[in-house]
């Protein structure tokens, strides 16, 4: 290796670059900076810095050719340009979110931020990563931040019980997805993705290599909270603070997504039959839970945990048929699915009455009356989620279906439409309690980067219509390089 | 007797069957949850140097090195999670975890 090639090999991964050394000297500035808040907002401010600048040197990059670096271990695309961009800016908005919240709850140490400018340099490996290696390391520097993160509260006994939960049930899921790899490693011979689509494409079935499959998905599984390995989600969304939730619903899940995709298609590409199976049962079990788990829910962040794992379920419809329609729709799909979440939550974090955070759906109710901007973003948002034409949220969920269509599996669309129809039922009762029932109490105004956030998504619900046909020639791009 | 790859995977796959049967099995103590953890963690070492070893390839063996230095961060931060459980519930049994269901 020449100064030449290892200078070229940085170049293309300049994004993870900026945020390893910026989140190191952040570190530094947190500790030495001194002033009324200590480094506590000057870290904060310059990390949402931090993190909008990656998602420029992301997009920057996505105008070159991009390649493979470091002998094949981490290869930059426009499949993979694409997630890191919203990664960064979604955990952009999820500081914004955070900010003032941890101010009024004692919580503002400057810890926060440069966790998850770390937990968002794992998710932009996890989603260049090209090897086995790769991919655990940049899995583990994103779980290990989101365990601490989830903790992030240390007085408050549910956060810790819900950090315990998180790091067991992840501890386990790394443990599966390593079995799974070694298994694939020694029945393939190779961690390289592409050594491993060679061993796979070969005539008949490698046992071994599907035991292995099995488990990297049972792993990945895990992380994207599909059922039945979701247990962890509805504890760890009511627990964790809620901008912690918010951050979680939001860039992690499209990392694993993405992740789980470029899996499934680049190194088990050719045992698709085998994995579809899986992906199938996975999509539905998810569904299942999603639609009827929210249903009997009082705690709004509950509700969102179990919506999430409805959503994933969706997404896995998309993904089941195997061909670059379901990559691009999976894509499209958790871009509007994270501008609805990261509004709704934004919503959530508005609910503070003079005793301090409330979260039950309840406190929701007559906000029409008490503050009906709020009002008209919640529901747009919750529609949107729920796939309601015509907002945005249903040109994903559209795509999704359409893609699994595209392969001949309309059964599985019919079950996941009636699933949908279902889980509008609680959408519609958010909706119900802020609309029809009679107020019970004011909230207190909320900061601004909050008030922002929750108008901005409410109004991207409807002013991304007409920009659509732009948002999808987008992702139909950067998903075009992978998948059948 | 020889002792074949077989053997290696064979040990291998037992002591994670136990690793992960410990975490849903165990009802007293978190801390053996985390050395189930370690035990599976462990397992899945030996599988990867068994396999390096047979396919006389040296990358098996970088991976179990990357996994061990993982593994040392995540007990780290595991211990501090259960630390911070610890100073607010006074105990350590898996069955005080109850606060959140549903």
């Amino acid at each position: 290796m020449t100064v030449e090639t290892l200078l070229a090999d940085l170049s293309l991964m300049t994004p993870e670059l900026v945020l390893a050394i910026g989140a190191l000297v952040l570190l530094l500035v947190g500790v030495y900076w001194r002033s009324e808040h200590g480094g506590s907002r000057i870290v904060m401010r310059l990390s949402m810095l931090l993190l909008v600048g990656a998602a420029g040197a992301a997009i920057y990059l996505a105008q070159g050719p991009g390649g493979d670096t470091f002998n094949g271990a981490f290869t930059v695309d426009a499949f993979g340009l694409y997630a890191k961009t919203a990664i960064f800016l979604a955990a952009a908005v999820a500081l914004l979110l955070a900010f003032k919240y941890l101010e009024t709850e004692k919580l503002a140490k400057f810890e926060y931020p440069v966790l998850v400018a770390l937990a968002a340099l794992g998710m932009a490996i996890m989603v260049s990563a090209d090897d086995l290696i790769t991919l655990y390391l940049g899995l583990e520097l994103q779980s290990l931040s989101l365990y601490i993160l989830a903790a992030f509260n240390r007085d408050s006994l549910r956060a810790s019980e819900a950090g315990l939960k998180y790091f067991v049930l992840g501890a386990l899921s790394s443990g599966l997805l390593l079995y799974g790899s070694s298994l694939v490693y020694g029945f393939s011979g190779t961690t390289e993705f592409a050594g491993i689509a060679i061993a796979a494409s070969e005539e008949g079935t490698n046992v071994g290599l599907l035991f292995g499959l099995v488990f990297v998905v049972s792993g990945l599984a895990f992380k994207i909270s599909a059922a039945p390995f979701h247990m962890w989600t509805p504890d760890v969304y009511e627990g964790a603070p809620t901008p912690v939730a918010a951050f979680f619903a939001t860039a992690p899940k499209l990392a694993a997504r993405a992740l789980l995709a470029r899996v499934l298609t680049e190194p088990f590409g050719a045992m698709v039959d085998q994995w579809q199976q899986v992906i199938i049962l996975l999509a539905i079990l998810s569904m299942a839970v999603g639609s009827f788990g929210a249903l009997i829910q009082t705690n709004i962040k509950r509700l969102m945990g179990y919506s999430s794992i409805g959503n994933v379920g969706y997404a896995l419809v998309g993904l089941s048929a195997g061909t670059a329609i379901g990559v691009w729709s999976v894509l499209l799909y958790f871009t509007l699915y994270i501008i609805g979440v990261a509004g709704a939550f934004a919503v959530i974090l508005s609910m503070r009455k003079a005793e301090g955070m409330v979260e039950r759906i309840d406190d929701l109710a007559g906000l029409s009356k008490t503050r009906p901007t709020l009002a008209w973003a919640m529901t747009a948002l919750m529609f949107s989620i729920g796939g309601m034409p015509f907002l945005v949220g249903f040109f994903g969920k559209f795509f999704v279906f359409y893609a699994a269509v595209e392969a001949g599996l309309v059964w599985l669309v019919i079950i996941a439409v009636l699933f949908s129809s279902v889980s509008i039922a609680y959408y519609l009762r958010v909706v119900k309690v802020i609309w029809f029932d009679e107020p019970t109490g004011e909230f207190l105004p909320a900061p601004a980067g909050v008030a922002f956030v929750s108008r901005a998504a409410g109004l991207a619900t409807v002013l991304l219509l007409p920009i659509m046909i732009g948002l999808i020639s987008l992702v139909v791009n950067a998903g075009g390089g992978i998948g059948g | 007797m020889e002792i074949t790859i077989g053997h290696y995977l064979a040990l291998a796959a037992i002591l994670f069957t136990i690793g992960v049967f410990g975490i849903f099995a165990n009802r007293k103590n978190i801390i053996i949850l985390l050395m189930c953890v370690e035990l599976m963690l462990l397992a899945v070492n030996i599988n990867l140097v068994a396999f390096s070893s047979f396919l006389g390839d040296l990358v098996g063996q970088v991976f179990a090195m990357f996994i061990l230095t993982v593994a040392a961060a995540e007990a780290a931060v595991g211990l501090a999670i259960l630390v911070v459980f610890f100073r607010n519930r006074g105990d350590i049994a898996v069955d005080g975890a109850n606060m959140m269901k549903g």
